[in-house]
This record gives structure tokens, C-alpha cells and sequence, in this order.
């Protein structure tokens, strides 16, 4: 009776988005009289971040302070569509609505700025701190503050824009099945290390070292803390959750969080995360999305960590202690360790 | 039949009237308006609810409200000292130790019982004391990194 330990690798490619219909999303940018701008979503912000993402993209893309920058997804009935917060979509999809939206209010910005200061708006720049002025003659300004009174009493002017980004349905080959249903990818590569007992079946998760290629990383903070939590998931699936084993049938399964089973703060390992910035092409500034994909390596390297620490393979989730040690039983007792 | 009962809720003496078998985590959200207790499962199973009574971390959905009489009970919402977060509050801020913030109360109140009662602990010993409270979001670690900090940071200032 011994305790085994292994070292298992998985990588993943993750469309960004989904395929059902195409997958759009809408945004609505306006500013009021003061000169701070509201965004308009339908978008759900369950914690990953979307209001603060979509609020850098936004400030980023009107050229104006993110004070200045209200995110509103309080309703998707009264709001623009949205498909949905899953599939690592939100920055992609809603980011890129965004930026149509907030470019189209910007333009009517500078027009209304440029009728304001008797110049063309062509000649007109944003400081990034609430100010318009003109290229090469910086004193000759006007604040956005400004701009957004004159449009609203004087031009008769909505400072608002619409934006939709939509991935197009993707037509399937009739001969050989093959589509395209997604635009962008992000990739995953996650090494991890655990230890089997062969007593009681029981795996600890020792150590995970990642590397994620999500396009450009708009909230480092934010992205780090998707993978890490993502990765806590990714081992709960794979070890923890499930409705089963619970006997003799479904109807005994887990009913709350005393059954239904978790890894808790003393489950965790340290986990060595590298982010790989490779910006996506049709990406708002270059991102794709850290969200769902987060988690989906990390079963696999699990999974490929217990067969390398005691030449066992379970195919089903979670990869529960009862399950190792059905597999060892089918194979005579456990081989010594190949990983030291 | 209502009870009345009289506690200390973050250093101010409350009264409520409170329905027999009524829980502490219904008393105060419905009777004594503090909203910042969260109920999660209501069976004592996730620690959403935690709260402090007489300084020691308790599950408020399955406590007798009638047994608080006398006794002096802490929230979030005393967490506050005038304008300024408590250190664990800017803690959990800087450490990005919450996402959609469901966890965050009762890791906020299982973290102050341990580090009132001990200013410097091991992470062991603050996985013990939140090893009670479940989180969907964030893996744990950010949290962990959060309290220890905090923790750091009150050795600087009685230093």
C-alpha cells in the first residue's frame, strides 16, 4: 500500500463563441448632458469582469477618462440583444459591439465639437482626460463636458452610437461535414501532478504549471483571476462533482452541499500560470476570452496524471476514489511510480 | 408566538420582535433590516451566513433567534470604522478575492473570528477557518492571499 505520484499533460483549442444560428451581440453607447457616457448591455456580468472589460473598451475607443464610463446591463428586456454570457464570448462578441457603438458616438462627438470650435472635424483629437482639441494647436479645446451641452441645447444633437458584432452561421460541407464555427481561437497547455493512493483511491492534485494563449490580455488582474478560478473548477469536475455515485439509483443523489462534494480551500495546489499574448485579429484590441476555456484543460492532465502515477485509465468524470480503485482491482494492485 | 429579544448588533443594542423557531439569518435580514448577511443553502452546509456571536464564528440560518438574547453579535456591516475598510476589506479588494460576491460576507466574518483571536496566522491556519465557507468563483487562492495579507498588514501597524 503505497502512495503514487504522476505527471499528466493536456492542450486544448478553444473557439471563442458558438455556432447556433450565429452569434451576435448588440451594444448601445449614449452620453448625457454632463458628458459621461452610458453603455447599454444585456450582457450578464456574473463576476468574470464584462462591465469592467466593456468599460475599458468603451473609455479606450471614445477617448475619454473610464470615470467618465457607466455600464448598464441592468435589463435584457429593455436592453440590446445579447446572446448570453457562455463559451468565453463576452469580451470577444460584446467587446467588438462595444467598439462599433462607441466609435459611431465618437464620431458624433468630434462633429458636434468641431461645429462648437468652427474647425473640421478631421482636425480634432481626444487627450484621454475629457478634452477634445485641435492636432497641433492643443490650446484651441473644448471639454467633452462642453461638447455634450452644446449637442443636447443648442445642436439638437443625440452624442449615441449602435454596435452589433455578429459571427455568422457557418454553412456545413454537405460531402465531408467540415464548417468553420468560430473566428478565433484560444489555446491551452496544462501540466499536472498529483498523488494516487492506492489504498484508498483517493487523488490529491500536488502541483498544475499553465500556460494560456488568450489574445490580449485587456485586465490582467481580471484574466488571472479567471484561470485561477477556472482551474479550481476544471479539478472539481474532474475529481469531485457529480449526481453520482449515489445508490441504489438518481433519486438518492446529491440534493445540497453537504452531498454534493467540492474541493475546499485545503484541496488546492499552487498553480504557475503564464499568460501568452498573441492578439486576435478580430478581437476588440486583440482579445479572445478567458472564461469557460479556463477550466477544460485541466480534467484531461489530471486524467493522463493518474495513469502515469498508477497505469490506471478512468473514462468517466469525476474521477472518483471508488473508480481508481475499481481500476486497480481490474489490474492486480498498482505498478511503482514512473514519475519521481 | 413572537418573542422579543435584545443583542448587540455591531455595538448597538437592537430589539425585535422574533416568531418562535425563527432563524438569526431571517431575523436580521427581515426584522432588523441587515442586508449585508446572505443567506446561501439554509442548512448550515455553506457559510455564506457566518456571523460572529460573542466574537466566535456561527452559522446564522441555524440559530435560534430567541438564543441571541444578550449576546453580542458582528456583521459586515460593522466591519466599517467610519470612513475607513476594514484591513481584511481592502484586503479582499487588492486581492481580487471576490467575483460575483456571493462567498464574500461570511469569508469576511469567518476571517476576522480567526485573526481577532489570532493576528498571525499559517495559511494552514486560515484554510482551517474558512474551510466552512464555499466558493464557486475564485479557487480559494485569492482569498487565502487576502487574508494572510491582511494579516500582514496589522503586524505592520501594532509594529
Amino acid at each position: 500500500m503505497a502512495k503514487h505520484r504522476g505527471r499528466g499533460v493536456a492542450a486544448i483549442n478553444y473557439p471563442i463563441g458558438m455556432n447556433l444560428g450565429g452569434d451576435p451581440s448588440q451594444a448601445l453607447v449614449h452620453s448625457n448632458p454632463s458628458g459621461k457616457f452610458t453603455v447599454a448591455l444585456s450582457s450578464i456580468d456574473l463576476g468574470q469582469g464584462m462591465k469592467s472589460v466593456t468599460r475599458q473598451i468603451c473609455a479606450e475607443t471614445l477617448g475619454v477618462p473610464i470615470e467618465d464610463v457607466y455600464v448598464d446591463t441592468a435589463d435584457s428586456d429593455t436592453g440590446p440583444h445579447c446572446m448570453g454570457s457562455f463559451a468565453s464570448r463576452g469580451t470577444h462578441r460584446v467587446g467588438n459591439a462595444v467598439m462599433a457603438a462607441a466609435r459611431e458616438a465618437r464620431a458624433v462627438m468630434m462633429e458636434a465639437a468641431a461645429e462648437e470650435l468652427e474647425v473640421d472635424a478631421g482636425d480634432l483629437e481626444t487627450d484621454g482626460r475629457g478634452n477634445i482639441r485641435v492636432k497641433g494647436a492643443p490650446q484651441k479645446s473644448i471639454s467633452v463636458k462642453d461638447v455634450a451641452v452644446a449637442a443636447q441645447f443648442r445642436q439638437g444633437k443625440t452624442i449615441s452610437g449602435r454596435g452589433i458584432f455578429l459571427v455568422p452561421l457557418s454553412d456545413v460541407d454537405p460531402e465531408t461535414g467540415e464548417m468553420s464555427p468560430a473566428t478565433c481561437y484560444a489555446h491551452a497547455c496544462l501540466i499536472a501532478e498529483v498523488e494516487v493512493d492506492d489504498e484508498t483511491g483517493e487523488v490529491a492534485v500536488l502541483k498544475m504549471t499553465s500556460a494560456y494563449e488568450l489574445g490580449r490580455a485587456l485586465n490582467p488582474k481580471l484574466v488571472e483571476q479567471q484561470l485561477v478560478g477556472g482551474a479550481w473548477m476544471g479539478m472539481s469536475h474532474a475529481l469531485y462533482e457529480t449526481p453520482e455515485p449515489y445508490y441504489p439509483d438518481t433519486r438518492n443523489g446529491p440534493r445540497d452541499f453537504n452531498e454534493y462534494l467540492m474541493p475546499g480551500p485545503g484541496d488546492i495546489c499552487p498553480h504557475d500560470i503564464t499568460v501568452l499574448e498573441r492578439p486576435a485579429p478580430d478581437g476588440p484590441f486583440g482579445a479572445k476570452g478567458p472564461g469557460e476555456m479556463c477550466a477544460n484543460p485541466v480534467l484531461p492532465a489530471i486524467a493522463n496524471a493518474i495513469f502515469n502515477a498508477v497505469g490506471v485509465r478512468v473514462n468517466e468524470l469525476p474521477i472518483t476514489p471508488e473508480k481508481v480503485l475499481r481500476a486497480l482491482k481490474a489490474k492486480n494492485g498498482a505498478p511503482a511510480s514512473r514519475f519521481r | 408566538m413572537r418573542t422579543p429579544v435584545q443583542f448587540s448588533l455591531n455595538g448597538e443594542e437592537v430589539a425585535a420582535f422574533v416568531e418562535g423557531g425563527a432563524n438569526l439569518l431571517d431575523a436580521l435580514r427581515e426584522t432588523v433590516g441587515d442586508l449585508t448577511v446572505k443567506g446561501g443553502c439554509w442548512q448550515g452546509t455553506c457559510g455564506t451566513c457566518t456571523v460572529l456571536i460573542d466574537g466566535a464564528p456561527r452559522l446564522a440560518c441555524i440559530t435560534l433567534a430567541e438564543t441571541c438574547a444578550g449576546r453580542s453579535i458582528e456583521t459586515v456591516a460593522g466591519l466599517r470604522r467610519g470612513p475607513d475598510l476594514h484591513p481584511l476589506q481592502t484586503a479582499f479588494i487588492e486581492h481580487f478575492a471576490a467575483q460575483c460576491g456571493y462567498c464574500t460576507p461570511g469569508m469576511l466574518m469567518a476571517a476576522k473570528a480567526l485573526l481577532d483571536r489570532k493576528p498571525s496566522p499559517t495559511r494552514e491556519e486560515v484554510v482551517e477557518a474558512i474551510g466552512g465557507n464555499i466558493c464557486r468563483c475564485t479557487g480559494y487562492e485569492p482569498i487565502i492571499e487576502a487574508i494572510l495579507a491582511a494579516s500582514r498588514a496589522g503586524d505592520r501597524r501594532s509594529a
